[in-house]
């Protein structure tokens, strides 16, 4: 972004051009990569979703063949979850937690730079699969065993791709763990750190924890095509389903990593525009640690059809209810924020309620597929596709609209357009619903996930997602209008670009100059 | 026939789909009446606590009292829930004393079906998608059970326990039918089990619901339940024509587990 | 931000000036995937490409933690620089005991649950019939029979050889903190000739392994937990002895005081991980 170009460079031979964002150590640079990565991440896998729907707009086959419709389906997967949103997080991690805790930089701020440029080269393996002979994978973005050992070369660089990521985010999640733990100004307690510091500290350990589990469980995936081993395979005394038992060990708190942070960003705003402390500080902080241990605990809701013995689906079934606890903590905490409060919406704040509001329908479809008996239904149909992009969607990229909202004045110097930041709030908020919420119905009513064509009944509902789905596509070129425009001109920002916010970054200059905090700032 | 169940599960045909649609009901009423009360609090907040309406902001961070309470009354209420999904799933899981027991093998893609145990024993056939090709490419009208046909459904007694024995040849596929309350992953190598008992005579219609490659979405479940006599007569025919040596449908290929061995290392 | 030389001030921390280093080794790791997927599909020429990013690679390793270790003799690092490098390490010692869990808990998996479900209930009667199921096993189909790894020949060796290179590698740090160089060298020196010996032993098992006892890695569950898990640990021995030598070097290069030498430290963590994840395999995988 123009705006942050340094402006002191403190006798360093920086070098300037490519060469900068190429070598750079600094967080800022390197957070404002992550964003743009992850927002291309974005595009791709939302064409992938709309190449998708167009085949899905009618019964019948007519825009691409069964075998690529699920190539799309998973690459949308993998490219949205690994490509857009854990990448788009780290970015403002990198952008904000230095400057919440009043930190120079990141701890380590050279290997900050080869956490993100070790995306790019994961992204090209895994997009540039699809031009192999074969395909890219088409074995779902859980890559079931044995369907995943019987693809093609596109498999392996899937493989290698999410090796590659997991180094990345192995290394990211180290960086911030050590930042929060080491950096933090004197005085900046951690129960005075804001809160997505907290969840980010805590993500970060579930990132380090799960990530190795899946470069496993990848790692035998491949050496069960290549090399002859028979891990996931009954004939030689190993089993398919222990692969979606090691997968979901990482893949349940996986979704956590990807809400978490949403937590944060959404308990930074609300207080903001509410003009008013968070309420129940505390018991965020030990939600957010119960969220993330309880997480271990529930992988094989994902696999109540596999045929568990009794015992293991009632006991995955208590301790996935259970989440709802802590969870709804957090919800009733930011409704008690706003409780009582001096609301003002603008763009972060309607972001920030809209994504509660949401998320909780979410939520709620999460604990009806909780229900072991009710999941027998209802797992692999779209009501579980609805469940997880009211989630993901409405939860984990909403948080991230509000929070670049929020941001954009640091980071740019500039308040990004009310109007159009409204505009897009509102058109992403009813297209997202006119897509989604019907998959709910088609699920219950019994379509399949992950097919290409369907029966005659699910007709008028998936035309209706369709259009909803170009509607949303469509207006996410809105925030590139806002972003461009905000980069290049517009009312200028104060330090304190939002009357009501709170905390060290908003004592900085907008935008936040190149180096800040080399003194580290003292907290009372 | 079935009428399309749109908004909701599809009717239920057996005491466990019949459970499981009460207690879908149950959890969405109680998670709306939730959602109601929450947001209505929010909504509240939003429309009344504005600044530009002059709201000025109280201090207030901290109840322990009240943040008792929304930890305590959700756990009671999930206590609530779990009764009765822990009685239906130690019902589902109770496969003892079936009447009739098939086998439904998956393949790659297809169903064969394998009648084990009871009145048809030693019955066995395929049973593939029906639907012609040029429905699906747009070359000809779609049919009423578009995608929903197979050439020879399962057929099965109506009111008795039927205990479907599941396995794969390939890879992992999932054998469902919604009325029925049943989805139960078939997974190569190993023999899962589950159990229905259709209260009605009718057709009834699922679909592999585990992605198993290419054709995923062209391997439908059909099942017709028939009436004790019918269900004698179709045992006879079957048996007749297997007899004769023109059995309705090529018997299916045995599950044979040199296939699997064989996959390993063939990337 | 010219460092001064010597301790920093408590609240200062130093950051790097801009590197080329991460660039180069995310090509590295570009060419080390492609390469390898082209490979493992038939094409030779992935090869080369997989060879060139492991060159790129170790070029990149060395020219980085060069820099690192010029930086930290320079006294750039302080207190808090150095605290960091330890939660690092930590953590990262912590990933890697999270990756051979994944391994571990397969074999688990496999020895507790799916070799018994095999060889009983339905799927013994109807699939498998005649599968009696006792560990060590190929599986059910399994045609090809091995003879397992025994324990009490050189895999107990290797357990005396690894605990014996702990026990020289703390001496040698005991050296260190005294000031006593040469035994630090000495020490050091000793548990790097272990660890090659520990490797040579056990390139000399898997030999054995595979001409004598037919016990290979399409030896079903058996060979594919047996080979994963000691070969992973074997790659994390070959680094570990890879660091330590580095350290030796460093040792002789004069680097290192009694109280500033993380780098040492690391490596010694390091290879105590290691040690520890050899006492489980010899125990889960080898004895019982
Ligand atoms: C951001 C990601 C995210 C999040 C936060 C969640 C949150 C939850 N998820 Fe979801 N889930 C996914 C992403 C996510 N999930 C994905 C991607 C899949 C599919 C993967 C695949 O197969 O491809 C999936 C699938 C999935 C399944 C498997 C479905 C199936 O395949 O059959 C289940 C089953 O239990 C489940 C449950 C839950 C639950 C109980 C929560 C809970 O955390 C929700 C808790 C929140 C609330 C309950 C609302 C707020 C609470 C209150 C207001 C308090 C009061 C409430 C009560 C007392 C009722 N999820
Ligand atoms: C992690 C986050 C994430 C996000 C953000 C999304 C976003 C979207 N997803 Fe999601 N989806 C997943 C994660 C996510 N998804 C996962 C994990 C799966 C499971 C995969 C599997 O089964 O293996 C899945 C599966 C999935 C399916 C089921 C596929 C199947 O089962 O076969 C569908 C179907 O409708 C779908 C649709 C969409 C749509 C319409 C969006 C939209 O929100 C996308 C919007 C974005 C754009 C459209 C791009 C931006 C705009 C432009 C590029 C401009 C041009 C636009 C126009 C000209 C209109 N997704
Ligand atoms: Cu068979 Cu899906
Ligand atoms: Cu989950």
């Amino acid at each position: 972004m123009a705006a942050v170009i340094p402006d002191h460079l403190h006798g360093h031979h920086a070098p300037g051009g490519v060469m900068r964002w190429l070598t750079t150590t600094n967080h800022k640079d390197i957070g404002t990569m992550y964003m743009v990565f992850s927002f291309i991440m974005f595009l791709s896998g939302g064409v992938m979703a709309l190449t998708i729907r167009a085949e899905l707009f009618q019964p019948g086959l007519q825009v691409v063949q069964p075998e690529f419709f699920n190539q799309l389906t998973t690459m949308h997967g993998l490219v949205m979850v690994f490509g857009a949103i854990m990448p788009a997080f780290v970015g403002f991690a990198n952008w904000m937690i230095p400057l919440m805790i009043g930190a120079s930089d990141m701890a380590f701020a050279r290997m900050n730079n080869w956490s993100f440029w070790l995306l790019p080269p994961a992204a090209i393996l895994l997009i540039g699969s699809f031009f192999v002979p074969g395909g890219a994978t088409a074995a779902g973005w859980t890559l079931y065993a044995p369907l995943s050992v019987q693809m093609g070369m596109g498999m392996d660089l899937a493989i290698f791709a999410i090796h590659i990521m997991g180094v990345s985010s192995i290394m990211g999640a180290i960086n911030i763990i050590v930042t929060v733990l080491n950096m933090r100004a004197p005085g900046m307690t951690m129960m005075k750190m804001p809160l997505f510091c907290w969840t980010w500290l805590i993500t970060a350990y579930l990132l380090i924890a799960v990530m190795p589990v899946l470069a496993g469980a990848v790692t035998m995936v491949l050496a069960d095509r290549h090399f002859g081993t028979s891990f996931f395979n009954a004939a030689g005394g190993g089993d398919p389903v222990m692969y979606q038992h090691i997968f979901w060990f990482f893949g349940h708190p996986e979704v956590y990593i990807m809400i978490l942070p949403a937590f944060g960003i959404v308990s930074q705003i609300i207080p903001a525009f509410s003009r008013k402390p968070l309420f129940g500080y505390a018991s965020m902080v030990y939600a957010t640690a119960s969220i993330a241990i309880l997480s271990f605990a529930v992988w094989a809701h994902h696999m109540f059809a596999t045929g568990m013995p009794a015992a293991g689906q009632l006991f995955f079934m208590y301790a996935t209810m259970l989440i709802a606890v802590p969870t709804g903590v957090k919800v009733f905490n930011w409704v008690a924020t706003m409780w009582r409060g001096a609301l003002s919406f603008e763009p972060p704040m309607l972001w920030a309620t809209g994504f509660i509001f949401v998320f909780t329908m979410g939520g709620f479809t999460g604990l009806i597929c909780a229900i072991a008996p009710i999941d027998i239904q209802v797992q692999d149909t779209y009501y579980v596709v609805a469940h997880f992009h009211y989630v993901l969607v409405a939860g984990s990229l909403f948080s991230l609209f509000a929070g670049a909202y929020y941001w954009l004045p640091k980071w740019t110097g500039h308040m990004p357009s009310e109007a159009l930041g409204k505009l897009h709030f509102w058109c992403s908020m009813v297209f997202f619903n006119i897509t989604f919420f019907p998959m709910h119905f088609l699920g219950l009513a019994g379509m399949p996930r992950r097919i290409p064509d369907y029966a005659l009944q699910f007709a008028d509902f998936n035309a209706m997602a369709s259009v909803g789905a170009f509607g949303f596509g469509l207006s996410q070129l809105i925030f590139i209008v806002v972003v461009v425009k905000c980069i290049r001109g517009g009312e200028r920002a104060a330090a304190r670009s939002w009357d009501g916010a709170e905390g060290l970054e908003w004592t900085v200059p907008s935008p936040a100059p190149y180096h800040t905090f080399e003194e580290a700032p003292v907290v009372r | 026939e079935q009428p399309h169940a749109r908004y909701n599960l599809q009717q239920p045909v057996t005491g466990i789909a019949e459970q499981i649609n009460d207690m879908h009901t149950l959890m969405l009423v109680i998670c709306l009446l939730i959602f109601v009360g929450v947001f209505g609090v929010m909504f509240w907040a939003v429309f009344n606590h504005r600044k530009s309406k002059g709201a000025v902001a109280a201090h207030f961070h901290e109840n322990t009292a009240v943040e008792i309470a929304w930890t305590v009354i959700p756990v009671l209420i999930l206590l609530g829930m779990a009764w009765p999904a822990t009685k239906t799933v130690i019902a589902m899981k109770d496969t003892s004393n079936p009447d009739i027991t098939v086998k439904a093998t998956g393949y790659q893609w297809k169903w064969g079906y394998d009648y084990l145990q009871g009145e048809g024993e030693g019955i066995r056939f395929l049973s593939a998608l029906a639907t012609p090709r040029d429905q699906i490419e747009g070359g000809a009208p779609k049919g009423d059970a578009y995608l929903l046909e197979v050439d020879n459904p399962l057929v099965v007694p109506v009111g008795k326990k039927i205990r479907v024995l599941l396995t794969a040849n390939d890879v992992i596929h999932s054998w469902w039918v919604p009325a029925f309350g049943v989805k139960q992953d078939a997974i190569p190598g190993f023999i899962r089990d589950s159990w229905f008992r259709a209260d009605r005579e009718g057709t009834f219609r699922g679909n592999c619901a585990e992605l198993c490659g290419r054709d995923h979405g062209f391997m439908p479940v059909v099942v017709q339940v028939v009436s004790a006599e019918k269900y004698a007569a179709w045992v006879a025919e079957q048996k007749a024509r297997a007899a004769a040596g023109t059995p309705a449908a090529a018997p299916a290929a045995e599950a044979e587990p040199a296939r699997i061995a064989a996959a390993p290392g063939e990337g | 931000m010219n460092q001064a030389s010597g301790m920093q001030a408590a609240d200062h921390y130093f950051v790097p000036e801009p590197s080329k280093y991460p660039i180069i080794g995310a090509v590295a790791l570009l060419l080390f995937g492609s390469g390898a997927a082209l490979w493992l599909n038939g094409m030779p020429a992935g090869r080369w490409v997989f060879f060139l990013g492991i060159a790129i690679l170790v070029f990149m390793m060395f020219g980085w933690f060069g820099q690192v270790v010029r930086e930290s003799e320079g006294g750039k690092y302080g207190r808090r620089v150095d605290k960091s490098f330890r939660w690092s390490m930590g953590w990262f010692i912590f990933s890697e005991v999270m990756f051979f869990a994944a391994f571990f808990g397969a074999l688990f998996y496999a020895r507790v649950l799916s070799v018994p479900w095999l060889s009983s209930g339905d799927n013994a009667s109807m699939l498998w019939q005649g599968y009696a199921g006792a560990w060590p096993t190929a599986g059910p189909y399994a045609s090809d029979p091995f003879t397992p790894m025994e324990a009490w020949g050189i895999p107990a060796i290797n357990t005396l050889i690894l605990l014996t290179s702990g026990v020289t590698l703390t001496w040698a740090h005991y050296g260190l903190l005294n000031g006593r160089r040469g035994r630090l060298k000495l020490g050091l020196a000793v548990t790097i000739l272990l660890g090659i010996i520990f490797l040579s032993l056990q390139a000399y098992e898997y030999a054995h392994a595979y001409a004598e006892l037919n016990l290979r890695l399409d030896s079903g569950i058996y060979g594919s937990t047996f080979y994963l898990l000691t070969g992973f640990h074997g790659m994390h021995v070959t680094v570990g002895t890879i660091m330590l030598t580095v350290m030796l070097f460093r040792a002789f290069a004069g680097h290192f005081r009694p109280d500033h030498h993380f780098g040492f430290e690391a490596a010694a963590w390091y290879w105590h991980f290691v040690d520890v994840v050899w006492l489980m395999l010899f125990v889960v995988v080898y004895w019982l």
